[in-house]
């Protein structure tokens, strides 16, 4: 009975949206629209449900933040801070994160799911990478991921930029100094973006706010559209496997199984997104302080996805050309455009790269397993391997705060590591991608050999041998 | 105690469902699966269904004790897990439900073909019909090219009020000679008040101390170690030296002072930026010694008034902050 009157409900809302919109052709088909399994394709879903949260939490903490710069005096719950004279921006933080009830669980769940979210589309972005899924037909489909990574970067930057604490000061004083460093036009470009000198400059709070919950997120998810409607047009690329071809997808339909599944990881996303958020602290602003330009602290860490532009800021030397008086190009221009402009250029270039040099212009909807293109997984590993230790050396400053190593040596360590090991990462990934490919082992799961044991009269015995977990 | 009673029963099932999903043996992959569908109907699992209502329950627990909390006591930690406990038992409920509640099934579906060339021809002709009869379309093209260009810059124009003219603001800075060195309180700092193996922060006395061309480093060393550069005789009374204390690399604020508690095995004083270990030689007119910086610090060249307060003797040696084009330095 209950059966029946459910099905009637149905029938009538499906009836309802045809009259309308003529729309059961469509939903037939999403119902049936076909997702192939595997645990890898899962980091993009996991980098578009951090930026639902992002979205959620983010919209919360616009009706408390105020973005100005104008002076005043503290008397929040917060005592150490009392009478301290700030902007509008830092205390208005601080009373989301002390006087606004839920206000910092909110806060530190908006700042974590901002670190998730790059972790997650660093990782898609690798996936996607390492298994040939940028080739035709994807390769516009790429660019746009590549753009939305870029993008990211820039969100979560401006939007740690926006509390005007000293770490976040200390930030915008680098990043404008990246500004100025760009050769000719980084003085005009700098004016032109901050609105002025830095810091002074009264109007790049609010500009600076308005990309950050306007702009930009309207960019991100404008793109995430694209991205998932060009998804939806040449369905999604799958692994070589019984049955599958270049011309099918085998997998999941999306109704009911994949649909559950996929909120399932909505929901275990925002949970541990949540959790993280009331458990973990993040960012602790009123410890900080307020932004002087005459204050630093040792130790400055950014959030993460800043580190690889850190680390190469750190490493290089005090290299400036200039001719006849005039700064050619500031030092912070190596690290900090030169760097992110090759690391960028690189990936962008990459489908067209290979095309040219495999001559391989056919279109693609298999995956490659990574060992089964040794040369392409290789390059991979060594670009990695380069943009992973620039990165490692941005917290050479917390090495040597925290465990007392020498910043110099370091530095110096690092800067021959960075020209010498991706070289090594190419040559041994090569080699185990060749040995992976001919031997068809799991890297982790199969071993191939002989287990040996002792006796009970003190010789030796085969215990377990051959190919097996 | 119902609770109690639920959640014993929820993690009972979780057991017996794990129990029983490892001992099942692993479906082998579908062998070339037929182009119609192999549905298979999922075997209706009471235990599953008892799971999913139990934790369904668990979630409404969870949820509702939120606004409590909200209410009684503005916890951080017990608010977050609250509300990540209720999302994360709805996920376990939902995949539950995913992966034994519905059918389960491998389907197949085609891809589209991308490539149609006679629908390609027909775009083709569609386009082109539509330029048909014009005469003279290299003088169309280029007026309709001229037209939008200009208006593309004419309607860029406007974001050029972003921001204003370089100009001279970026050379400018407060200090001139005769100026008195303030703390950051705005009182004179007195020539006595300077100790060695530690430094001051000194400011223009009546001048914006935010601007990125007033705060400097003070810092005293033994007037016989001196090395400045030639032409800075008298920069430094007493020993007392004074510098830009904005990192000439990316604006960071000086404020590491690595005085050498033992000289033959210390290094030599310097002040170092914290931000990327920019590092400045105090007794050589804070020439760089390691890290990017790509100049020294401006050095300020100090006097003693009357009344043994720190003023200005001049200017800066050069320009302070980040470099940029107009960065001029002595070749």
């Amino acid at each position: 009975m209950a059966r029946h009157e459910e099905k009637v409900v149905i029938r009538r809302a499906v009836r309802a949206l045809d009259e309308r919109l003529g729309s059961s052709p469509l939903l037939k088909k999403a119902l049936r629209y076909v997702f192939p399994d595997h645990w890898s394709f899962l980091f993009g879903e996991i980098a578009l449900y951090a930026f639902v949260v992002l979205v959620a939490t983010g919209i919360y903490l616009t009706l408390f933040f105020e973005p100005s710069t104008a002076l005043t005096t503290y008397h929040g719950p917060y005592a150490p801070l009392h009478g301290f004279e700030m902007s509008k921006a830092y205390s208005s933080s601080l009373d989301i994160s002390f006087t606004v009830p839920a206000g910092l669980l909110i806060r530190q769940t908006h700042h974590w799911a901002a670190l998730v979210f790059v972790v997650a589309i660093v990782v898609h972005l690798m996936r996607v990478f390492f298994t040939g899924a940028f080739r035709k037909p994807r390769d516009l489909n790429y660019a746009i991921g590549v753009t939305l990574l870029g993008l990211a970067i820039l969100e979560g930057f401006a939007g740690y930029s926006l509390v005007d604490d000293l770490l976040s000061g200390m930030g915008l004083g680098i990043a404008y100094s990246v500004a100025l460093s760009i050769p000719l036009l980084g003085a005009n470009f700098a004016f032109f973006v901050w609105g002025g000198e830095f810091p002074g400059a009264d109007s790049f709070e609010p500009r600076l706010f308005i990309a950050h919950v306007l702009i930009i997120p309207v960019l991100i998810a404008t793109l995430i559209a694209a991205h998932l409607a060009i998804i939806m047009r040449q369905k999604h690329s799958q692994f070589p496997g019984p049955g599958r071809t270049e011309r099918n997808v085998v997998g999941t339909p999306l109704w009911p199984g994949y649909a559950l599944r996929s909120i399932g990881l909505l929901l275990a996303v925002a949970a541990v997104l949540f959790l993280m958020g009331g458990l973990i602290q993040v960012n602790p602003i009123w410890q900080w302080g307020p932004y002087e330009p005459w204050q630093g602290t040792n130790g400055a860490q950014p959030d993460w996805y800043m580190g690889w532009l850190i680390g190469a800021l750190r490493l290089m030397p005090n290299f400036e050309p200039h001719v006849e008086g005039w700064t050619l190009a500031p030092n912070p221009f190596f690290g900090g455009v030169l760097f992110p402009a090759i690391v960028f250029g690189t990936l962008y270039l990459w489908p067209a790269v290979e095309r040219r040099l495999t001559g391989d212009h056919a279109r693609h909807d298999l995956l490659e397993r990574p060992r089964d293109n040794p040369w392409r997984t290789a390059v991979g590993v060594a670009f990695f391997t380069w943009v992973f230790t620039i990165f490692a050396a941005g917290a050479s400053d917390r090495v040597f705060v925290n465990l007392g190593i020498p910043y110099t040596g370091q530095v110096w360590v690092f800067r021959f590591a960075v020209l010498v090991l991706p070289v090594l990462a190419f040559f041994i990934t090569r080699r185990v991608c060749r040995e992976l490919h001919s031997s068809e082992l799991h890297p982790l799961r199969d071993w191939v050999g002989t287990a040996v044991g002792r006796t009970s009269t003190g010789g030796f015995e085969e215990i377990r041998s051959g190919r097996g977990d | 105690m119902r609770l109690v009673r639920l959640l014993w029963r929820a993690l009972v099932a979780i057991v017996l469902i794990a129990f029983h999903r490892s001992r099942r043996p692993t479906p082998a992959p579908p062998a070339a699966p037929a182009r119609d569908q192999s549905l298979r109907r999922a075997t209706p699992s009471p235990r599953a269904e008892q799971l999913v209502i139990a934790l369904l329950f668990a979630v409404a627990v969870c949820a509702a004790s939120f606004p409590v909390i909200y209410a009684v006591h503005d916890d951080t930690q017990l608010l977050g897990l609250a509300l990540g406990l209720a999302l994360a038992l709805l996920a376990a409920a939902v995949i539950v439900a995913a992966k034994e509640l519905v059918p389960y099934e491998v389907a197949v579906e085609e891809r589209p073909e991308l490539v149609r060339p006679e629908e390609e021809e027909e775009v083709v002709r569609l386009v082109e019909e539509g330029a048909e009869g014009v005469s003279r379309r290299r003088l169309l093209g280029l007026a309709a090219g001229a037209a939008g260009l200009s208006l593309g810059a004419a309607l860029i124009v406007p974001a050029a009020s972003l921001g204003p003219n370089v100009g001279n603001i970026i050379r400018e800075t407060p200090w001139r000679r005769g100026r008195r060195v303030v703390d950051e309180r705005g009182r004179p700092i007195s020539a006595d008040a300077v100790e060695t193996r530690t430094f001051l922060t000194g400011f223009p006395e009546g001048a914006d101390p935010r601007e990125l061309g007033s705060p400097v480093v003070i810092v005293k060393i033994p007037p016989s170690e001196l090395q400045l550069p030639a032409g800075r005789d008298g920069w430094a009374p007493e020993g007392i030296l004074a510098y830009s204390k904005i990192c000439t690399h990316a604006a960071c604020a000086i404020s590491l002072y690595r005085s050498p508690l033992y000289e033959p095995t210390a290094p030599r004083p310097a002040l170092v930026c914290p931000c990327h270990y920019s590092t400045f030689d105090v007794r050589r007119g804070a020439a760089v010694i390691f890290g990017p910086a790509g100049r020294p610090l401006p050095q300020l060249p100090l006097a003693i008034d009357g009344e043994r307060n720190l003023i200005a003797g001049g200017g800066f040696s050069g320009p302070p902050g980040p470099a940029w084009l107009g960065t001029r330095r002595r070749s």
